[in-house]
């Protein structure tokens, strides 16, 4: 029984994730009809405005360390942090460790412009062209921003720890009447969790309760007659493709303590979230959050030790299966409107 | 048509002429000196086959800084580095059988195809007489083969799966870098004496060839300790986030976790292990722990805090103050500004002993040249005294054991050595079950 609570934890954080990103997909897709394969790299760019914030505050000048020497026997220095000198070390220290947080005000700016450069600069030029061709623009996209990224940062993983406040875990064990220490969960995982669910419900509640949302929902059922109202769509269009790539950056910064970013995390999560995307019906925003939360349990459990030696190498296929399964059972997907991507 | 005018079929023979013409010197002259790529000219070409691209391109970096100093050594600029060090002193510093030493690099992306295709192009476009580099055992498998078809010398980079010189060792091939056998063997006493001999042991394991050689060497060290294994898993190479391999480890009843990963996935399954509390958490009465067989600097930095105390092994390190190693840091930290990783280093002292082994030889043939590296005792180059072993290629030499450390006074002081594993602890039969299946076969001059 423990052991099934902890997969299911475990597989609520990797589908909150799955989640953000694949409601940005089809946001994406619903709104503006494009197939964004650059929408993972906007994760990763989201998880590289952590780490640039961190390296920002943390830019420092040398002080020699007397009577030390460094491996090439010159006079040794240590690093220390200009931030020190502006609010004082116990103050600079506390904000180089909350970097992370901080950077979701570097991120949801950086990645709106990102967004909206994006859809004016390159993605609006594919809308009337086939699925095929936006594919590969964005494909392309998708693979010049990650080499940018590993020209600047190396292709190595950089460590983005969280505050020290969140680092070590939370024993569920305890709580629940198991035994302490047999259901653990990292705090930052656990925050994580919240804070998806609150970008989440903050997204469905400005589609919801807003006019600017109820245009655009509008728009994504009959884009011609909103047009034929005088609206203009099209601009509220690239603002939901800027809010969908701050949703992906958020989903980002916030997963850099989970795996330290490097300039390939985009691509892996990609394609999972485009099963994702597939699973819930192309185009429904319940249905991307359903099948995100839904696959990343379903990977948890899969890649238990009991279910793999009676089925080795499940964990690697789960996730395409239930695809497949679902298509053949439900072909618009779990939530799949009827005519979306049907023509 | 009178007959100066050119015609279609008149060109086309004309070119082909001319263009079997302007090849027939080249395979001449392979065909005189009876191999591949034999150097005519005053220069010699080397390529170097390193990840430019991919996820080890920090590695592959550093391999081809190394690789750019030793090509400067060999020329007699810079400081000399180990030249001045290497106990043989056949290498004078201009060039190789003096010819200049001048280099291609290729791009292995660490894809087995892509590296075979780029160490194909050195061969046959750039006249490479010898390849060398990688950041990993499939690459080194792949490219091992490719040159032992062509008749190339293959000097390997950064590769620790038993198989190099195992089951696919091949007789153009060469390694410096250790393997999963010796990590096992220098590892497991020094995990017996700090952990004891009385251990459950749970293997999460990377997929492939090097995951599996690592697993099979380690598992068998510690058991031989006294050590039971509780649990063996394979984790995808893509994964990134390992927590769902982490939990189950929590139900079991190990008291030690192995990470048999390497790069990303050691940098990532390490972080996840430490955030589940593993590190804090009381097992059978005994404090948990976690080993990492095969570390790095550059994955170590990519960890941060976590890989604090941390048991591992390591082919070299900066830190060491032999002169041999004392040279190479000078050299190569005055050139770039920060210490050799232990891949540039493999890869450097690689085309030293290379070079050297052409000299002694006094020819570029690689059969000669491979005579010349077999059973080869050498010192000076950062690890002891080591012997080339001619029945399978692989240099036996002192294995690092080493350990996160605690209190690093820098970005580069991650690990701290804690035993210097003699090679006789590591030495193994040339038949050993864990490199049985495999015969070097007999060497290819090529051409």
């Amino acid at each position: 029984m423990d052991a099934i609570i902890l997969q299911i934890l475990n597989g609520l954080d990797k589908g909150s994730a799955y989640a953000l990103i694949a409601l940005g997909l089809t946001l994406i897709f619903g709104t503006l009809g494009v197939v964004n394969f650059a929408h993972g790299a906007l994760f990763m760019i989201g998880a590289f405005c952590a780490v640039t914030l961190s390296r920002l505050i943390s830019v420092s000048h040398k002080v020699e360390i007397p009577g030390e020497v460094d491996f090439l026997g010159n006079q040794a220095t240590r690093d220390v942090p200009y931030i020190y000198s502006i609010f004082g070390e116990t103050a600079g220290a506390t904000i180089i460790d909350w970097a992370v947080p901080l950077s979701i005000l570097l991120a949801i700016p950086v990645m709106i412009l990102i967004g909206v450069i994006m859809e004016r600069g390159l993605i609006k030029h594919f809308y009337k062209r086939p699925h095929a061709d936006q594919i590969l623009v964005t494909f392309g996209l998708a693979i010049v921003l990650q080499e940018i990224i590993k020209y600047f940062y190396g292709a190595n993983p950089i460590p983005t720890p969280a505050p020290e406040a969140f680092i070590g875990s939370f024993d569920f064990g305890a709580l629940i009447g198991f035994d302490p220490g047999t259901i653990i969960y990292p705090y930052w995982r656990l925050v994580y969790f919240a804070f998806a669910a609150v970008i989440i419900g903050a997204v469905f509640a400005f589609l919801q309760f807003t006019t600017f949302g109820m245009v655009v929902r509008a728009g994504m059922a009959d884009r011609e007659t909103v047009g034929l109202l005088g609206i203009n769509i099209d601009k509220r269009f690239t603002i939901m493709f800027g809010l969908a790539a701050a949703v992906a950056g958020l989903a980002g910064v916030m997963y850099a303590p989970i795996t330290s970013p490097n300039y390939h995390m985009g691509m892996d999560f990609l394609v999972l979230s485009f099963v994702v995307v597939v699973v819930g019906g192309m185009g429904s925003l319940p249905g991307a959050v359903l099948a995100g939360f839904l696959l990343g349990i379903l990977e948890s459990f899969a890649s238990m030790r009991e279910v793999l030696d009676i089925l080795p190498g499940l964990n690697q296929i789960i996730i395409y299966l239930v695809a497949i399964v679902i298509l053949l059972t439900r072909p618009r997907g779990l939530m799949g409107r009827k005519g979306v991507m049907e023509d | 048509m009178s007959k100066g005018n050119l015609t279609r079929r008149g060109v086309l023979k004309t070119g082909a002429v001319a263009g079997a013409g302007l090849a027939l010197p080249t395979y001449l002259s392979a065909q005189d000196s009876g191999f591949t790529n034999a150097p005519t000219g005053s220069t010699v070409t080397l390529g170097f086959n390193v990840p430019q691209s991919g996820p080890y391109a920090d590695e592959g970096a550093d391999e081809l800084r190394a690789y750019e100093l030793a090509v400067e050594h060999l020329n007699g600029e810079g400081d000399g580095g180990m030249l001045n060090t290497f106990s043989s002193k056949a290498l004078q510093g201009n060039g190789i059988l003096g010819k200049k030493v001048e280099y291609v690099t290729g791009d292995t992306q660490t894809k087995s195809d892509a590296a075979r295709a780029s160490a194909k192009s050195m061969i046959e476009k750039d006249g490479a007489v010898m390849i060398t580099g990688g950041s990993s055992s499939g690459v080194a498998v792949a490219v091992q083969a490719l040159c032992q078809e062509a008749g190339i010398i293959f000097m390997a980079g950064l590769t620790h799966s038993n198989d190099t010189t195992g089951k696919d060792k091949k007789a153009n091939g060469f390694r410096h870098f250790f393997n999963s056998y010796m990590s096992g063997a220098a590892l497991a006493p020094v995990l017996a004496a700090n952990y004891g001999t009385d251990r459950k042991a749970y293997h999460l394991t990377a997929d492939y060839n090097w995951g599996y050689t690592t697993e099979e060497a380690v598992k068998s060290s510690t058991e031989a300790m006294g050590w039971e294994t509780v649990g063996t898993v394979l984790t995808p190479l893509t994964q990134t986030d390992f927590s769902s391999y982490i939990t189950p480890v929590l139900q079991s009843d190990a008291d030690v976790l192995v990470l048999n990963h390497y790069g990303g996935n050691m940098v990532n399954s390490l972080t996840n292990a430490v955030q589940f509390g593993l590190r804090d958490r009381i097992a059978n009465g005994k404090q948990f722990e976690i080993v990492v067989p095969l570390y790095s600097r550059l994955m170590a930095k990519g960890a941060g805090a976590n890989v604090k105390g941390i048991f591992g092994s390591t082919n070299w390190h900066w830190s060491l103050q032999d002169e041999g190693s004392k040279a190479f840091v000078k050299s190569f930290g005055t050139k770039y500004g920060f210490p050799p990783s232990q891949a540039a280093h493999t890869c450097y002292v690689q085309a030293l002993l290379y070079a050297d082994a052409v000299e002694r030889a006094g020819s570029f043939a690689p059969c000669a040249v491979g005579e010349a590296l077999k059973d080869f005792e050498f010192d000076g180059m950062g690890n002891g005294p080591t012997l080339y072993r001619g029945d399978d290629h692989q240099c036996f030499k002192d294995v690092l054991v080493v350990k996160g450390k605690e209190n690093p006074t820098s970005e580069f002081d991650l690990l701290e050595i804690v035993e210097v594993t003699p090679v006789d602890q590591v030495t193994y039969a040339p038949d050993h079950p864990q490199f049985a299946g495999g015969q070097l076969g007999s060497c290819n001059n090529g051409a």
